[in-house]
C-alpha cells in the first residue's frame, strides 16, 4: 500500500483516508479495554460482596460506608495531600534553581546533570535498604553527625508518628526533583535570547531577568512537570513499603497503599475497589480540566 | 450470592494456556522461603522428588511474610493457571478452599493415616468440609520470650513467671541501664505480643471468646483494655528506635546483650544458632509468663491447588514427600519450629526443639493448643489486619486504651 | 539545534559563581549518598558492616558479595545467584520497549499529521490511562491473559508493558511531532509519497532525540517494574527485580546487607548505563519536545 500509484483512483483515496485510524486503532483498543474496561469493572467491583476473588453479589453502597468509616483511609487521604502537595512544589522549586544555576555555563555540566539524573533510574527495591539505614537515627544521618562530635543532632523522623511522612517526601524528592531539573533546563535552553539581551541593554538585573521573562516562559515546562510528577505522587507505592511499610503505626499510610492492602492482603476486594474508584475520580478531577485546557490550546 | 466458578474457569483455559502448563511430570510450588537455611531445606524436599523422576519448577517470591506470594497467587488462580503447590497459613487455606480451588487429597491422607498423626488443632486448617485440602509441614509456636543468659545471671532474674514479676525483671534490666525489651515496631511483631498478652492477661476462655469466637462483648471487655493498659507497660520498656527495626535485628540485640528478652515465635532460635549461641547457656527460652501451659502457634503448610478433576501422581508424591518423617525432622531443625506430626522422634533437635515438641504434645493433648491471631490461625485476613491496626496504633501512642478498645470493636465489625 | 547557541546570556560575577558551583556541589552529594552507601557497603565483609559506619570506607577490601549476589546466593531453593534472571529480564525488556516506542511513533504521526475528527479526545483518552494504579488492574488482566492463553509466558507480560506503556510514548512523540514542519509531509504527499512511505522517509530520520527520551523512560519503567513481573511471569521467566526481591526480602535467617547491596546494584545496572550512556541526549530529546507547548 505504501507504494502508492501516481494515478490514484477512488477506492485507493479511501484506503489512504482509512489506514492512518487503521493504525490508530490497536492502540485505541487496547486503551479502551485495559484501562477503561477495567477501570468499569473496578467501578462495578465496589459494589459487590468481593474478598478473595472477583464475586458478583450486589450490595449497594455498604462498601463505600465501610470505607468513610476507616480510620487507616482518612489518614491516607490526609497524607495523600501532604505528600503530593509537598512532592510537587519542592520537586518543581528544587529543579528549577538546579536547572537555572546549572544553565550558567557550569563547567561539566553533562557530569552533574547524570548524577541530578540517575536516581530517576533506580527503583526502591534498589534504594530501599540504603534509605532504610540513612534515615534510622541508630546507625543512619544522626548516628554519625552525632559521631562527628555534633552530640545533640537529632534526625529521627522516620520513628516518629507525625514526621513519617516527610521522610517519605525526602526520598521522593530525591528520586524525581533531577528528572524535573532537566525539563526544566530543557525549557530554559529553548528561550530566545534576543528578547533576554534586549532587556539588559535596558539595565534590568538577573533577579528581574528570570522573573519577568524567563519564568512565566517555562509555563510549558511547568505543565509536564505538574503531569508526571502528579501521576508519580498518586502511584506511589513501593517508595512506602520500602521505607516505612506504611508506619510507624499506620501513619505513613497512602491511598495506593491502602488499596493494595484491602485487595490483596485483606481479602476486602470489595473495599479495596472503592478505594480505587475515588482514587480515580480524584486523579480525573485533577487531571480532565489540565487536559482539556492543554490539548484545546494546541488546536 | 454468585462466586467466581474457579472449576470452569480453570477448565475453559486450560486448552488456551496448555502451553504455559507446568510438564506432566513437574510440579510448581510457589513459596517465600528465600534465606540460606529455609531454602536449604525445602532443597530436601526438591531432591526427594527429583529421585523420584519429578522435576521441581521454583517460584519464590519474598516479602511482607508472604503477602506479595499471596497477590501472586490471585493472578495466576485468576489467569487459569494455578501452581500446584503453594506455601500457605491458617485461615488463607480456608478461604481458597471455600473458592473450590483446592484438591481433594481425602485417598491419600486415608492410605497414610494423616488423621492420626496430625493434631487436631492443624487439621481445622488442613481440612475443608472433611477434606483434607493441604499438607502440614510444621508447627511455630509464638508465646516464646528469648532472653539474654548472661544479663539474667549478673542482675539476678530468674525467667519470670507471672506478669509482676515480669515486670520486675523489666525494671531491673533498666535500672541497670539496658534495653529490657528488644522490639521491631512492625504491625505484626506488635500482634505477636499482644497475643501473649491478651493470653496471658484474661486467659485462654478470654482468647478463644475475644480472637477466635470475635464476640463483640469480649472485645470490648475490660479484661480487654487491662490488654491494652499492659502494652503501653510493655511500650516503656522498648527503645525509642523502635518502629520499622526487623525482628531479626531485634533478636541480635538480645545476642550482642544489648537488651535482655524479645517476645518473639520459635523462628528466632535460628538466629542465636547462626550466631553459635547455645540454648540453655548463652539463651534461654521460656513461655510467656502466665501462659506456660498453653501454646499459641501457626503453621506452614502446602496448599495443593486442583489441578484437574483427579489428583495427579506429582501431586499425590509431594504430599506424600511432605508429611514425610524424613522431611518434617529435616526441615524443622533448620527452621526452629517442630513436626506437624507428632510421631517424629526428637533425636534431632536441640534443647529448644525438644522443649517446644514436648509442650506442643502437652498443650494438644490438654486443648490447650490455640491458633495464633497475629499469624492467621485465629481468624481471616480481614480481622487480623484490622486488629493488626487497632494494636499498632495503641502501641505506637495515637490513642489510649479506652479508645483502643472502641476501635477494636467497630474494626473488627467492619472487616466481617 | 547546537547546544552552544542555546546558552544563557545571563552573566554573573565571580562571587555568583562560587555560590553556584557550592550550591551544586552540595547537590551532586545529596543524589550521590544512597548509592555511595550502597557501594561502600557491598565492599566490606559483613562483620565490618555490623561494627562499623554506615558511611566508612571498608577496611578490607573485598569482592566477594558481588560474586556472591551474581553466582551463588540463595534466591529459591537453588542457590543460583541474579545470574539467569537477568537474561529474564532483557528477553522482557528489550521486545517491549522497541514495540512500544514504534507504536507510540505511529500514534504520534498519526495524530499529528493525518488528523481527523475526535482525534484529540483520543489522545486524551490514552493520556489518562497513564494515571491508572497498577494494583488496580491485577486481576482483571490476569484473566484477560489467561483468556488470551499468554498466561505466564514472557509475550504476556511484554503485551502488559506495551498496554501501560502506550500512553506515555504516544504523548512524547506526539509533542515532538507537533513541531515538525507541516509543510515537509505536505509537499512529499503532492509528490505522491505514502502513509508509510512519508513516515520512514520524513519522520524517522529525524525522531532521534525523542526516541532516545521514550526508549529511557519505558527501559526504566519496564526494567523496575516488580508488580507484574512478579504477578505474570512463571517459574522460568520471574525478571530480575522478582529475584532482587527474593535476595533481600527473605524473611527469616542472617541479612547478608553486602551481598543485598551487591545484588542492587547489579539489578541497578542496566538502568544507570542507559541514564550515562544516553543521558547527554535526554535534555535535547525533552528539549525538542515534551516541554514546548
Amino acid at each position: 500500500m505504501e507504494q502508492s500509484v501516481p494515478t490514484r483512483n477512488k477506492l485507493g483515496d479511501k484506503l489512504a483516508d482509512f489506514l492512518p485510524k487503521l493504525v490508530l486503532s490497536p492502540s485505541l483498543a487496547i486503551v479502551l479495554i485495559f484501562v477503561y474496561g477495567f477501570i468499569f469493572f473496578t467501578f462495578y467491583l465496589s459494589f459487590t460482596d468481593s474478598r478473595i476473588l472477583p464475586s458478583f453479589g450486589l450490595v449497594g453502597f455498604e462498601n463505600y460506608d465501610k470505607l468513610f468509616r476507616l480510620r487507616a483511609w482518612s489518614i491516607a487521604v490526609d497524607n495523600l495531600f501532604i505528600f503530593g502537595g509537598l512532592y510537587i512544589v519542592i520537586c518543581c522549586a528544587l529543579g528549577l534553581m538546579l536547572a537555572i544555576l546549572l544553565d550558567q555555563k557550569i563547567r561539566s555540566e553533562g557530569f552533574i546533570r547524570t548524577i541530578y539524573l540517575y536516581p530517576m533510574a533506580l527503583s526502591f527495591i534498589v534504594t530501599g535498604t540504603a534509605w532504610k539505614w540513612f534515615l534510622d537515627p541508630g546507625i543512619g544521618l544522626e548516628a554519625v553527625v552525632q559521631s562527628w562530635g555534633w552530640t545533640s543532632f537529632e534526625f529521627n523522623w522516620i520513628k516518629d508518628r507525625n514526621m513519617a511522612i516527610y521522610t517519605i517526601v525526602i526520598a521522593a524528592v530525591w528520586q524525581t526533583s533531577g528528572f524535573v531539573m532537566a525539563m526544566f533546563l530543557a525549557g530554559l535552553r529553548g528561550i530566545d535570547n534576543e528578547v533576554l539581551k534586549a532587556a539588559q541593554i535596558d539595565g534590568a538585573s538577573n533577579w528581574a531577568l528570570y522573573r519577568r521573562i524567563v519564568i512565566p516562559q517555562l509555563r510549558p515546562a511547568f505543565m509536564s512537570a505538574f503531569v508526571v510528577l502528579a501521576h508519580m505522587a498518586i502511584k506511589s507505592y513501593d517508595l512506602v513499603i520500602a521505607l516505612t511499610n506504611g508506619g510507624p503505626g499506620r501513619a505513613t499510610e497512602l491511598p495506593a497503599t491502602f488499596m493494595y492492602s484491602y485487595t490483596f492482603t485483606r481479602n476486602q476486594m470489595g473495599i479495596g475497589a472503592a478505594s480505587a474508584t475515588l482514587m480515580l475520580m480524584t486523579i480525573a478531577a485533577i487531571i480532565v480540566p489540565y487536559l482539556w485546557s492543554e490539548l484545546r490550546e494546541k488546536k | 450470592m454468585m462466586k467466581f466458578k474457579l472449576a470452569t474457569m480453570t477448565a475453559a483455559t486450560a486448552l488456551l494456556a496448555a502451553t504455559s502448563f507446568a510438564q506432566a511430570e513437574d510440579v510448581e510450588v510457589l513459596h517465600w522461603w528465600t534465606s540460606g537455611g529455609e531454602a536449604a531445606a525445602l532443597n530436601v524436599l526438591k531432591e526427594d522428588l527429583e529421585g523420584q523422576g519429578i522435576g521441581w519448577q521454583d517460584m519464590p517470591v519474598a516479602g511482607g511474610g508472604g503477602t506479595q506470594a499471596m497477590t501472586v497467587l490471585r493472578a495466576r488462580v485468576t489467569s487459569g493457571n494455578p501452581p500446584t503447590a503453594v506455601q500457605m497459613l491458617g485461615f488463607d487455606i480456608l478461604d481458597w478452599a471455600n473458592e473450590g480451588a483446592l484438591a481433594d487429597l481425602n485417598i491419600l491422607a486415608g492410605m497414610e493415616g494423616w488423621d492420626d498423626v496430625v493434631p487436631e488443632a492443624l487439621q481445622k486448617f488442613s481440612k475443608h468440609d472433611g477434606k483434607w485440602v493441604a499438607a502440614p509441614v510444621n508447627v511455630h509456636s509464638t508465646n516464646w520470650v528469648w532472653a539474654n543468659k548472661a544479663i539474667l545471671d549478673e542482675l539476678d532474674i530468674e525467667p519470670p513467671k507471672n506478669w509482676d514479676e515480669f515486670v520486675a525483671a523489666l525494671e531491673k534490666v533498666k535500672a541497670a541501664g539496658k534495653t529490657p525489651i528488644a522490639h521491631g515496631g512492625q504491625a505484626w511483631q506488635d500482634a505477636t505480643v499482644f497475643d501473649a498478652v491478651a493470653l496471658a492477661t484474661g486467659g485462654p476462655e478470654f482468647y478463644k471468646k475475644a480472637f477466635i469466637d470475635l464476640d463483640p462483648e469480649t472485645l470490648g471487655s475490660d479484661t480487654m483494655k487491662e490488654s491494652f493498659d499492659r502494652m503501653a507497660v510493655i511500650r516503656s520498656y522498648v527503645d525509642d528506635n523502635f518502629s520499622g527495626r526487623d525482628w531479626n535485628l531485634a533478636t541480635a540485640m538480645v545476642i550482642n546483650g544489648e537488651a535482655a528478652f524479645q517476645m518473639m515465635g520459635d523462628w528466632a532460635k535460628g538466629e542465636f544458632l547462626n550466631a553459635g549461641k547455645v540454648p540453655g547457656e548463652d539463651f534461654l527460652c521460656f513461655r510467656f509468663p502466665d501462659t506456660q501451659d498453653q501454646v499459641t502457634f501457626n503453621a506452614d503448610q502446602f496448599a495443593m491447588f486442583a489441578q484437574g478433576p483427579e489428583v495427579g501422581k506429582e501431586q499425590a508424591a509431594l504430599a506424600t514427600a511432605i508429611l514425610s518423617p524424613n522431611f518434617q525432622s529435616a526441615f524443622n531443625v533448620v527452621k526452629g519450629s517442630v513436626p506437624a506430626r507428632t510421631d517424629v522422634s526428637n533425636e534431632a533437635f536441640d534443647a529448644c526443639g525438644k522443649k517446644g515438641m514436648a509442650d506442643l504434645k502437652k498443650a494438644a493433648d490438654s486443648g490447650n493448643l490455640y491458633g495464633s491471631m497475629a499469624h492467621g490461625h485465629a481468624n481471616p485476613a480481614s480481622v487480623k489486619n484490622a486488629i493488626y491496626d487497632v494494636v499498632t496504633a495503641h502501641f505506637n501512642g495515637e490513642y489510649d486504651s479506652t479508645v483502643a478498645v472502641e476501635e477494636l470493636v467497630s474494626s473488627v465489625e467492619i472487616a466481617q | 539545534m547546537a547546544l552552544a547557541s542555546t546558552d544563557t546570556v545571563i552573566r554573573t560575577g565571580r562571587t555568583s559563581r562560587f555560590i553556584i558551583y557550592t550550591v551544586l556541589i552540595v547537590f551532586c552529594i545529596y543524589y550521590l549518598l544512597p548509592l555511595y552507601v550502597m557501594l561502600v557497603n557491598s565492599l566490606k565483609p559483613l562483620d565490618e558492616i555490623r561494627g562499623g559506619g554506615m558511611l566508612s570506607l571498608p577496611q578490607e577490601w573485598t569482592l566477594a558479595p558481588w560474586g556472591s549476589a551474581w553466582s551463588t546466593a540463595q534466591i529459591g531453593v537453588e542457590a543460583t545467584g541474579l545470574r539467569p534472571y537477568f537474561l529474564n529480564s532483557l528477553l522482557m525488556v528489550v521486545p517491549a520497549v522497541a514495540i512500544s516506542t514504534m507504536l507510540g511513533a505511529l500514534n504520534g504521526y498519526v495524530l499529528t499529521k493525518w488528523r481527523f475528527r475526535g482525534d484529540t479526545i483520543i489522545f486524551g483518552l490514552m493520556l489518562f490511562g497513564c494515571f491508572i494504579p497498577f494494583q488496580m488492574v491485577l486481576i482483571p488482566m490476569a484473566r484477560m491473559l489467561g483468556l488470551m492463553g499468554l498466561a505466564g509466558t514472557v509475550p504476556g507480560l511484554i503485551f502488559v508493558h506495551l498496554v501501560y506503556g502506550i500512553g506515555f510514548s504516544t504523548l512524547y512523540f506526539r509533542n515532538y511531532y507537533a513541531q515538525f514542519p507541516d509543510e515537509l509531509v505536505r509537499a512529499a504527499m503532492i509528490d505522491g509519497a505514502g502513509f508509510f512511505r512519508i513516515f520512514q522517509r520524513i519522520m524517522l530520520p529525524s525522531s532521534g532525540p525523542i526516541a532516545v527520551v521514550c526508549i529511557i523512560w519505558q527501559f526504566t519503567n519496564i526494567w523496575n517494574d516488580f508488580l507484574f513481573g512478579a504477578s505474570f511471569a512463571d517459574f522460568d521467566s520471574q525478571p530480575m527485580t522478582v529475584a532482587l526481591n527474593n535476595l533481600v526480602s527473605s524473611s527469616t535467617g542472617v541479612k547478608e546487607y553486602n551481598v543485598h547491596f551487591a545484588g542492587a546494584i547489579m539489578a541497578a545496572l542496566p538502568t544507570l548505563l542507559v541514564y550515562v550512556v544516553a543521558g547527554r541526549f535526554f535534555v535535547r530529546g525533552l528539549m525538542a519536545g515534551s516541554v514546548k507547548g
